[in-house]
């Protein structure tokens, strides 16, 4: 049986309570996107400015659970400052960290789907270098409480969408 | 409302020590505990005087309904049309045979409302009046329709209690053809005044569509009192089995209405031009319909006749009472419960923000405990926005939770906070 302690790591109890980069940017110009978790209500809204290929500011607002905000957090720490490729490269090894597990679980065990498992099928489980991750690797527990995996990848897909909406402009 | 609210006094003490044994799946454990299980609002755990009547009847009688001329199929159709009269009876249905519809679930028996009922009588402009409480599924439903037909939506608001403010009710019902109208809210537990509603929808020429699900398992119902139209429940929210629901009409209603679904059963002919309905209720159900589920359901409901439903109320009252004395004594201010403070006004549905966790978080620690509550939206958005929240964690009884269930939830959420802090 899996803990809570595999679940609640400290970094991520500390950025629930501490979150980083907490706000939203000015949009325009910054690219809004929002996010919703369907299953239990909880919003997100990314926003993030783009200058020559980087991620040169990030900012999380909305509502959620420990899991969901400390992700979002550590997301945004994560990929402040880094070039969009490297965001997007981030976004498809922390999605396959995520699903390593999912593929494991009994079909329609995480809900509705999002493309979340299609997307991920582009990263092999062995290619996914979890020690890349650095801090993020925390969130690896979440895997074990299925129900909970929506949670830590809502400020992923929302992420992804908003450096799509990004490279449109 | 005195239908609803009115004190049980004369009820025998619900023996919960000994029900309890009748829940198979209240002895397991959970996580190393005990489970507590505080989610029947959800879904209830089921006797297994229901899951032997099931059992039965697959092993001596099944074949299918309204078909064969040999015996089983006549005991099967004998059995199946039984449990039809059972469920109306307890729910003071007049003409029992002809007034209950089997459905998947309530969801389904609230759009054969909106589809039957709602595209025969309803064009653009027309008004359908919602409260702000009701469940996705007494929504939704009018939703589409709107999108269809072009007819307006109008909400009756609550007050910060969890109460239907019904200052303006004239108003709001001047011009209505429907009302639809939750009898007992899945988040707040508030009992609605529903038999003044339904007088008062009826006066200014609307019919009444009333969510019974989280009524009719925990009180009491009479559709006569009640003075609706159409009533819409399910099995699994009351002992009994998933995969069947139920919609009473008034007779004269559902006679005057097209069918729902097309398919076999619900025809009396079909030609290459065209076909004939069958009588009500068949009418509405197209297909093999939920057989043995319904046995189950007969079951549940004599399960529950044999408890006495104001006994079942009584429990429920107390157990709510002293859950919301023991939450507040304990917590303070740290714990904010939605829905009217009195017991008597509502039913054993505790919906609650606790301090700064996410009802996610609180409902994992206390899974570890082996506390089972729901946390969510609970299929209500609009009332979530309009109490100021995305989600609630939420603790509901059935007849079979006592103190103690009230006691290990308090405990857990002791420890809860403790993890948060």
């Amino acid at each position: 049986m899996p803990g809570l302690e595999d679940l609640y790591r400290e970094i991520i109890l500390d950025h629930y309570r501490s979150p980083r980069n907490r706000g939203e940017l000015e949009s325009p110009p910054a690219v809004r996107v929002e996010g919703f978790n369907p299953l239990c209500g909880d919003e997100i809204v990314v926003t993030l400015d783009v200058e020559d290929g980087v991620v040169a500011d990030i900012k999380i607002a909305g509502t959620g659970c420990s899991i969901s905000q400390s992700s979002a957090s550590l997301m945004s720490a994560a990929v402040k400052g880094k070039t969009v490729d490297e965001a997007r490269e981030l976004i498809a090894t922390f999605k396959g960290m995520m699903s390593i597990h999912e593929a494991t679980l009994p079909a329609g065990a995480t809900g509705a789907g999002d493309g979340t498992a299609a997307e991920a099928a582009e990263v092999e489980p062995e290619a996914i270098d979890v020690d890349a991750l650095g801090e993020l690797a925390a969130l690896q527990g979440v895997v074990k409480f299925p129900v909970r995996i929506k949670c830590a990848t809502l400020s992923w897909n929302t992420l992804a969408q908003g450096l799509d909406e990004a490279a449109a402009v | 409302m005195a239908d609803l609210t009115a004190p049980a006094a004369a009820a025998p003490a619900l023996d919960v020590a000994t029900l309890r044994k009748d829940f198979p799946l209240l002895a397991r454990e959970v996580h190393g505990h005990p489970i507590t299980y505080l989610d029947s609002a959800a879904s209830s755990q089921r006797p297994t005087a229901v899951l032997d009547a099931m059992r039965e009847y697959d092993e001596t009688t099944h074949a299918n309904v309204h078909r064969g001329v040999y015996a089983i199929a006549e005991e099967a159709t004998r059995r199946f049309e039984a449990a039809r009269v059972d469920v109306g009876r307890f729910i003071g249905a007049p003409d029992p045979g002809r007034e209950i519809v089997f459905t998947k679930n309530a969801t389904e028996a609230l759009n054969l409302v909106a589809h039957a009922w709602g595209r025969t009588h309803l064009g653009r402009g027309d008004v359908v009046v919602l409260t702000e409480m009701e469940h996705h599924a007494n929504i939704v439903p009018w939703h589409m329709l709107a999108a269809e037909r072009g007819i307006e939506l109008r909400w009756l608001p609550i007050d910060d209690d969890g109460r239907l403010v019904l200052d303006d009710l004239d108003n709001v019902l001047d011009g209505a053809k429907l009302l639809g109208v939750t009898c007992m809210s899945n988040v707040l537990g508030t009992l609605n005044p529903v038999a003044d509603l339904a007088a008062a929808a009826h006066a200014a020429g609307a019919v009444v569509v009333a969510d019974a699900c989280q009524s009719v398992p925990h009180l009491p119902v009479d559709v006569a009192a009640l003075g609706v139209d159409f009533l819409a429940f399910s099995a699994h929210k009351m002992l009994g089995p998933t995969g069947i629901g139920v919609l009473w009409g008034r007779e004269e209603l559902l006679a005057e209405l097209p069918p729902f679904l097309g398919g076999g059963e619900m025809i009396l002919d079909v030609r290459k031009d065209g076909f004939t309905p069958n009588d009500i209720p068949w009418r509405f159900e197209a297909g093999t319909p939920p057989i043995t589920e319904a046995i189950g359901l007969g079951a549940a409901v004599a399960y529950l006749e044999a408890v006495g439903m104001d006994a079942v109320r009584a429990h429920e009252v107390s157990l709510t009472a002293y859950a919301l004395d023991t939450l507040q004594a304990r917590f303070g201010d740290d714990i904010r419960i939605f829905g009217p403070p009195d017991p008597v006004d509502r039913g054993g549905v505790l919906s609650f923000a606790f301090g700064d966790v996410h009802p996610h978080d609180v409902s994992q620690i206390l899974d570890q405990y082996g506390v089972c509550v729901r946390a969510g939206h609970h299929c209500a958005k609009p009332l979530m926005r309009r109490l100021g929240v995305t989600a609630t964690a939420r603790a509901s009884f059935g007849p079979y939770n006592d103190e103690r269930d009230v006691d290990t939830l308090v405990e857990a959420l002791g420890a809860a906070r403790d993890f948060f802090a």
